[in-house]
């Protein structure tokens, strides 16, 4: 069962949050670390081209990006489909489109299971979050927490939420980032961190969210349209039947009949349904997805955009189910691309090569130059993204409210969120570089943990009841931050494979089925318990906020008339 | 950014006839039914097909028709995906309509 298991190791990684490294390392006996190829001048020209592109698109954002609204939330003027593919550009990774194929390419039905794990909390979003957030919001998901809650403390809590996320989501991207291009482009490991870590502080701190709205929105269109033709072309090679796709499938692939149904994916009941709430939730807590719900007008369009996007995401996710397949059926059986020669699975390059070699067999050397080019694309747009929402954290809720008590300057907050977007820029690098030879698949687990268990249960609570204090709110989002992290360190993936412990104190991979129920409990029960004036004052607020919250009267940026 | 939390004086004024304007409760308790409803929905499919994974693999492996190879979970699982995006769909169609239509008399009546 080893191959499994590292194959779901590296899909772990990989959903969502690039983790190129972590699957390199984890299927280590057969990929021997991302090894670096000959110079792939395809897809550097092509790259080429898109840097081209986008730092002319960030010029020209840094031209219209001239207050606080245009930098944070690009003035709230991206309508609802543009916004849909932009949050479709900042939640597919690199490593979800190699990674979840790669998983089917292993595994066969698994892969699918995972796929459906990284799009169901997005009509949830779309039920719970989206319309109030716009409504209550302007900039940060803060805002919301903040709008009746003590500001201080609950910014505070918010903003150390978002960045533990933030910093840690960066390193697995910016490790990914790292293995893919040595491994897509032949250019050394920390050149390939740096370039990215330069690409990301220019996008950001001269564009702001307008340039990051924009290379997010074209990387999308490059990655779905990649995607597209990839499984077009598998399709097209078996006329357009799933049925003969599985047949040569089945005849080629080592583990035969056996990738047609679930295999060791799931087998501990508590773990499947902990990981299903942690990327449930956690998707609905990553703050630089919040973020986006702001650069809308209005509800209507917030709601739109959670619409399109679930559309685009869902519709990728299928395509690299079939890629997977195609890579089975097309991949495996051509010499050319294995190291063990036919009969066996093992890539050259490693197992995530599976789509990128498929690329090669459907469209030759010039289309895995831009598959190559939209996989390095695909990681600058996530982590813009990310460094945005980090940098926002720093200047609107900590130096804009908690330091300066709201009396800051527009303009003083938009340099500072410039600055601590080039501090956050240089800390990835730096931790990208320390991080390259570490074992970081416990990242994903921590980052989707901390959102479900801080940010989800604060933010859902300050919207929908009316009794959450500040007291309750902090120390419950506080027990949801420590309990999954700590959880996460006592996990095998930590204490077992990091530290090299015999046995895990926790001994499950997934907190989030213990430190949700836990977060909203003890939010619950602090806020009950608290009878200060302040506490009451707090409730009494509640019914204000939730006329603004339904109605969107008084709404940031909003068309009242 | 300090008048983020205080509301003008005409706000004021229309979120105190919001507030006993029955239409506001109405909508509040429809749009709140609904997307908790559908919530509710999701979280049964999703976590429905994770526990038949965990509980019964086999199920999941039988196959459509006996002349073929496609198994009963590929339709199962595209069909997860599907319906997360029809969800989604049904939830945005009556919000930017119905619901939307009432939301914008309740702010009519307030002025």
């Amino acid at each position: 069962m080893k191959t499994t298991k590292t194959a779901i190791a590296s899909a772990l990684a990989f959903g969502g949050t690039a983790l190129l490294a972590t699957a390199a390392l984890a299927a280590g006996a057969d990929m021997g670390g991302a090894q670096k190829q000959a110079t792939n001048w395809h897809a550097i020209v092509m790259f080429v081209i898109f840097v081209g592109a986008t730092l002319g698109i960030t010029y020209w954002a840094a031209k219209r990006t001239k207050t606080a609204a245009d930098f944070y939330a690009a003035g709230g003027g991206i309508t609802g489909f543009q916004n849909g593919l932009a949050i479709a550009g900042d939640y597919m990774s690199a490593a979800s489109f190699l990674g979840i194929s790669a998983l089917v390419y292993g595994s066969g039905y698994d892969g699918l299971i995972f796929s459906v794990g990284w799009l169901v909390g997005w009509p949830i979003i779309l039920f719970l979050i989206a319309e109030r957030l716009r409504n209550l919001g302007k900039y940060t998901f803060a805002d919301v927490c903040g709008y009746r809650l003590s500001r201080t403390p609950i910014r505070t809590f918010a903003a150390t939420g978002s960045l533990i996320v933030v910093i840690f989501y960066l390193i697995g991207q910016m490790v990914g980032a790292g293995q893919l291009i040595k491994l897509l482009f032949g250019m050394d490991y920390i050149y390939a961190v740096m370039i990215v870590g330069a690409l990301m502080m220019v996008y950001v701190t001269f564009g702001g969210m307008v340039a990051t709205t924009w290379v997010q929105i074209i990387k999308a269109c490059l990655l779905l349209g990649g995607a597209t033709f990839i499984a077009f072309g598998v399709m097209a090679n078996f006329g357009f039947s799933f049925e003969a796709m599985f047949v040569k499938a089945i005849e080629v692939h080592p583990k035969k009949v056996a990738i047609m149904a679930p295999g060791a994916l799931v087998t501990n009941p508590v773990d499947a349904i902990s990981l299903g709430m942690a990327l449930m939730f956690g998707t609905a807590g990553l703050p630089h997805i919040l973020m986006r719900f702001f650069t809308v007008p209005d509800a209507r369009e917030a709601r739109k955009s959670v619409f399109y996007a679930t559309g685009f995401i869902g519709y990728f996710y299928i395509l690299t189910f079939i890629i997977g397949f195609g890579a089975i059926t097309m991949v495996a059986t051509n010499p050319e691309y294995l190291t063990k020669g036919l009969g066996s699975l093992d890539l050259k390059g490693g197992n995530n090569m599976a789509a990128v070699w498929l690329a090669h067999a459907i469209g030759g050397n010039l289309f895995l130059g831009f598959i190559s080019a939209v996989a390095f694309a695909t990681i600058l747009a996530v982590v813009s993204g990310l460094t945005l929402a980090g940098a926002s954290a720093i200047s609107h809720d900590l130096y804009a409210s908690v330091i300066m008590h709201g009396q800051a300057t527009e303009g003083k907050e938009v340099t500072v969120s410039k600055i601590a977007s080039i501090g956050l820029g240089i800390v990835a690098v730096l931790l990208g570089l320390i991080f390259e030879k570490q074992n970081v698949a416990f990242i994903v687990a921590l980052t989707f943990s901390v959102a479900a268990s801080a940010n989800f249960p604060v933010l859902v609570l300050s919207m929908f009841w009316g009794g959450l204090t500040t007291r309750g709110a902090v120390l419950g989002g506080i027990i949801g931050l420590l309990m999954s992290v700590i959880m996460v360190v006592l996990s095998k993936a930590v204490w077992v494979q990091s530290f090299g412990f015999k046995e895990a104190l926790f001994p499950f991979a997934y907190p989030a089925l213990f430190s949700v129920p836990a977060a909203f409990f003890f939010s619950w029960l602090f806020s009950i318990m608290d009878n200060s004036p302040q506490a009451q004052a707090e409730r009494a607020a509640y019914e204000a906020q939730s006329i603004r919250s339904e109605t969107g009267l008084g709404a940031e940026g909003a068309a009242s008339h | 950014m300090s008048s983020h939390n205080a509301p003008s004086a005409a706000n004021l004024a229309s979120a105190e006839h919001i507030r006993n304007n029955p239409k506001f409760k109405e909508l509040v308790a429809k749009r709140n039914a609904f997307a908790w409803t559908l919530s509710a929905i999701m979280l049964i499919i999703y976590f429905g097909f994770i526990l038949i994974i965990a509980f019964n693999k086999a199920w999941l492996g039988s196959l459509l028709s006996a002349a073929g190879v496609t198994t009963i979970g590929f339709p199962i699982g595209v069909g997860v995906i599907l319906s997360a995006i029809a969800l989604t769909g049904v939830y945005v169609y009556r919000a930017n309509g119905e619901f939307d239509e009432m939301n914008r008399q309740i702010i009519e009546e307030s002025r």
